[in-house]
């Protein structure tokens, strides 16, 4: 990752996506204990990241997340669909 | 309700231009197989469905779809943007600039106008789950054509992701299935509602009749 922006973007990224595949594990193993626990975990440490991107960049949720002085961090480029947002992911293969 | 969080599922950059892929994989944003016919099938059929497992499988692959729907869209526009006339006529995109220009369209790759007609909401839990595990094995296959006519890793890496969530959703779907089965199967009983020329005993003999 060149930036710091990046490299929390995607610390989040991955953390979110990791939240969104166990949630769908729990939805029907809902008794799996050893993976409520793993899913609990790892939305605490989302929670921290999100809460240090938005400090540092821009607000992520439309309505979840508290405006800074400048609300043009939410109307503001980039959005998610541009280039300009998005980051290279290393190691990968 | 839904919350956006303004960033991708998955990382979508880029560099290259292709107007002839970006055709391509348009369709999984409004095509046949796509991720709007995903994301309305499921998230329609979840209003029906009878188990705990289903419903909330149902109502979060739904919403999941709708991130990819995201990701297909970010795709295409990046494939597309810095294309100039010459690219755009060569490579086959002249059909969908007339009608579309750099847009992104709801559209088969073929050129189909999205329709609801690709999805169905049956009304039968069962006949649903299963309808959803061959759209999930449809996707699939239609990644794996994408990532045939790609060689673009920047292009590869997004498609590779999606075609494993489709695997994924088939496995969850399998899972939700069951549960709806064992389900009917307790209660001894067609809870689903038949058909009212069917109707004439309408005492079944399961425990809720009773
Ligand atoms: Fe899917």
């Amino acid at each position: 990752m060149n930036n710091k922006r990046d490299s929390i973007l995607n610390r989040l990224t991955m953390l979110d996506f990791m939240a969104v595949d166990l949630h769908l594990y729990l939805n029907t193993h809902p008794n799996d204990k050893e993976v409520i626990e793993k899913y609990n975990e790892i939305i605490k440490e989302a929670e921290e990241v999100r809460y240090e991107y938005e400090k540092n960049f821009a607000p992520l949720c439309s309505f979840r997340s508290a405006s800074s002085e400048h609300h043009f961090n939410w109307i503001n480029n980039p959005w998610p669909w541009s280039r300009k947002f998005n980051y290279y992911i290393e190691g990968e293969e | 309700m839904w919350v956006y969080e303004k960033k991708l599922e998955f990382p979508v950059k880029i560099k290259k231009t292709n107007p002839a892929l970006a055709k391509c994989i348009l369709t999984q944003y409004g095509g046949p197989d796509g991720e709007l016919a995903a994301s309305l099938r499921y998230l329609s059929q979840r209003f029906t469905t009878v188990t705990p497992e289903a419903k909330a499988t149902l109502n979060d692959i739904g919403t999941e779809e709708l991130a990819h729907l995201e990701m297909i869209g970010s795709i295409v526009m990046q494939l597309s943007e810095d294309a100039d006339m010459q690219e755009i006529k060569n490579q086959g995109f002249d059909s969908y600039y007339v009608d579309h220009g750099l847009g992104i369209y709801p559209a088969s790759a073929s050129g189909v106008p999205f329709t609801a007609a690709y999805l169905q909401s049956k009304g039968d839990p069962i006949t649903d789950l299963y309808e959803d595990m061959a759209a999930e094995q449809k996707a699939r296959s239609t990644y794996e054509y994408l990532l045939n006519l790609t060689d673009d890793p920047d292009v590869a890496e997004p498609l590779k992701f999606l075609r494993e969530r489709e695997i994924v959703h088939f496995q969850r779907f399998g899972e939700a299935l069951r549960t709806v089965q064992d389900y009917l199967d307790s209660e001894r009983c067609f809870v689903i509602p038949k058909p009212n020329f069917m109707n004439n005993d309408k005492n079944c003999g399961c425990k809720k009749c009773k």
